[in-house]
Order: C-alpha cells, then structure tokens, then sequence
C-alpha cells in the first residue's frame, strides 16, 4: 500500500472524500436499522423472564456501546491534535462530541425506560448509571468549553485536555458493575465465554450496534464538514466548492 | 396489530424508550441540514477575498 494518508490529514482532501462517505454509511446504517429493529421487535421471542421489556436491549446497549466507544475516538483524536497540532484532528473530535452525548443520552433514557418495569425504578445512584452519566456531563462540558472560548486553535487545546483527563470515566464505566455491587447486571455478551443470551436476540442486538456505530460516522462526518466550512471559511478552497458558490 | 404495540403490557416502556431514541437522531439529522446551510451561505458571504486569518487557512 503506497496510499499517502498525510493527504488525507488536509482538510481541503478530506472535505471531498467525507462527502463521498457519508451517503454510504448513512444508507448501511439505515438498512441495517431496519433488519435490526425487524428481527428484535417481531422475530426475536419473549423472554421467559423479563416479558417483552428486555426488547429494549436492542438499542439500549448498542447505543451505551457507542457513548463509550465515540469518548475514546475523540479523546484518541485530542491526542493526535495535541500531540501535532493538526487542525483535521482537532476537528474530528470537536465533530464526534454531540453524536456522543446523544448515544449517552439515549442510552441513559432507554435504560431508565428498562429499569422501570424491571428493577421498579427508572433511576438508581448506582455505579453503573452515574459513571454513564458523568460521561453525559464530560461530553456536555467539553461542548460547552469550546463555545466559551473565541479562538479556535486555543479551545482545541482545552478541549483536547478536557477529553483526555475525562477518558479515565470509561474503564470506571465499563468495570463498574464488577467494582461496585449494582443494580445494573453484568455483560450479556463476552470475548470470553459464550454470550448468555438466544441467538436470534444476540445477532439482532450486533445489527443495531453496526448501525449505531454507521449513524455514528456519518453525522461526525456530516459535522466535520460543516465544521471545516465554518472554521476555514475564506480559504481559497472553500470559496471554490460548488455548494458555497450556489449557497 | 394492536398486541405487536401492547407488547404484552410492556408498550409503554418500550415505544417511550424507542419513541424518544428515533426523535433524538431525527433532531440531531435536521439541526445538521440547518447548520450546514446556514453555514454555506456564511462562506459564500465571506468570499475567499477577505480572507479572515492566513495563518489559520494555512496551518
């Protein structure tokens, strides 16, 4: 492979190759969701236990999967800013903050809607739900920091520092139903051992996930570009794109 | 069809849960549409002339 990805770290190159992703991904996402929410509303049974409230697990733990997977991403992508000062970096995590919070937050609210019919309460101060919810608040502070700072380049580094002190949230997150005694259950699905859940729910639940994780990359792509217009508005790249010529 | 979305006495929790989950991204996808528009319009108002920051376009 000779692919040069430096060209790809300009955002005058990645504005374009965005733009030719997303459609793709959102339509994958979209189909994907489709089969998903087919095979765990109609096809996956009742469960012997929970009735049909654990139908909730189709886009509960696809979407608390992602909050932590986009925190990592962003904070991943922080780094690589603040590591080398490249604008594309910092822009790809200022992209993935609100798709994050969204996926915390629906994931927080599907869990409450859960919890209600099962544990008899829509919420606990447990460890698995305030560590879910502090990401909610890191994902709403660091939007919030970048707003509250004029010049760019500056909120890209107190953002970047934001994300990377909150990352230590996520193992808290993940671990939390082992660390602390909880309300919450553990994992349903494992590399380790055989997942602990019917077939045809467990294949249900990993579409939804390749979907949210789909969605996912098409709004931060979506975003990445409305950001690079905004933030290298009057380069001369810009003032060239057929869509600002015709805006 | 009416007991696919009583969901064995379930509905609620599951079509709140489901409901307010498809209306977040519809709300995330159209707030997307508007600022980008609006961010368009923006840049060809700027025009690359009056080029704000050169280090910034540059770096």
């Amino acid at each position: 492979m000779s692919l040069n990805w430096f060209k790809f770290a300009s955002p005058a190159t990645f504005y374009p190759l965005a733009g030719k992703m997303i459609p793709w991904f959102a339509w994958s996402a979209a189909l994907l969701a489709v089969v998903g929410l087919y095979m765990g509303l109609v096809v996956a049974p009742t469960d012997f236990q929970q009735g049909d409230a654990y139908r909730i697990i189709f886009i509960h733990v696809p979407t608390a999967w992602m909050s932590m997977f986009l925190y990592v991403v962003m904070a991943i992508w922080s780094a690589l800013a603040l590591g080398f000062n490249t604008r594309l970096s910092a822009m790809m995590a200022q992209a993935i903050a609100p798709t994050g919070a969204l996926m915390t937050f629906i994931a927080l609210w599907t869990g409450a809607f859960w919890g209600r019919p099962t544990w008899g309460t829509y919420w606990a101060w447990d460890a698995r739900m305030t560590s879910e919810l502090i990401l909610l608040f890191l994902y709403l502070g660091v939007i919030a920091l970048r707003h509250a700072i004029d010049d760019p380049r500056r909120a890209d580094r107190a953002c970047g520092v934001l994300t990377l002190t909150g990352v230590v949230n996520i193992p808290v997150i993940y671990f939390s139903v082992h660390w602390w005694n909880s309300l919450h259950q553990g994992s349903s699905v494992s590399l380790t051992k055989a997942p602990a859940m019917a077939a045809i729910m467990l294949t249900g639940m990993l579409i939804m996930s390749l979907a949210a994780w789909f969605y996912a990359i098409a709004a931060s792509l979506a975003r990445v570009r409305i950001i690079m217009i905004e933030r290298e508005r009057g380069a001369a790249w810009i003032g060239e794109l057929t869509e600002v010529r015709n805006a | 069809m009416s007991t696919f979305f009583a969901m064995n006495g379930y509905g609620f929790y599951i079509w709140s849960a489901y409901g307010a989950a498809a209306l977040v991204l519809v709300i995330e996808i159209l707030a997307l549409r508007a600022r980008r528009k609006s961010v368009l319009e923006e840049a060809r108002l700027a025009g690359p002339e009056e080029a704000g920051n050169p280090a910034e376009a540059a770096g």
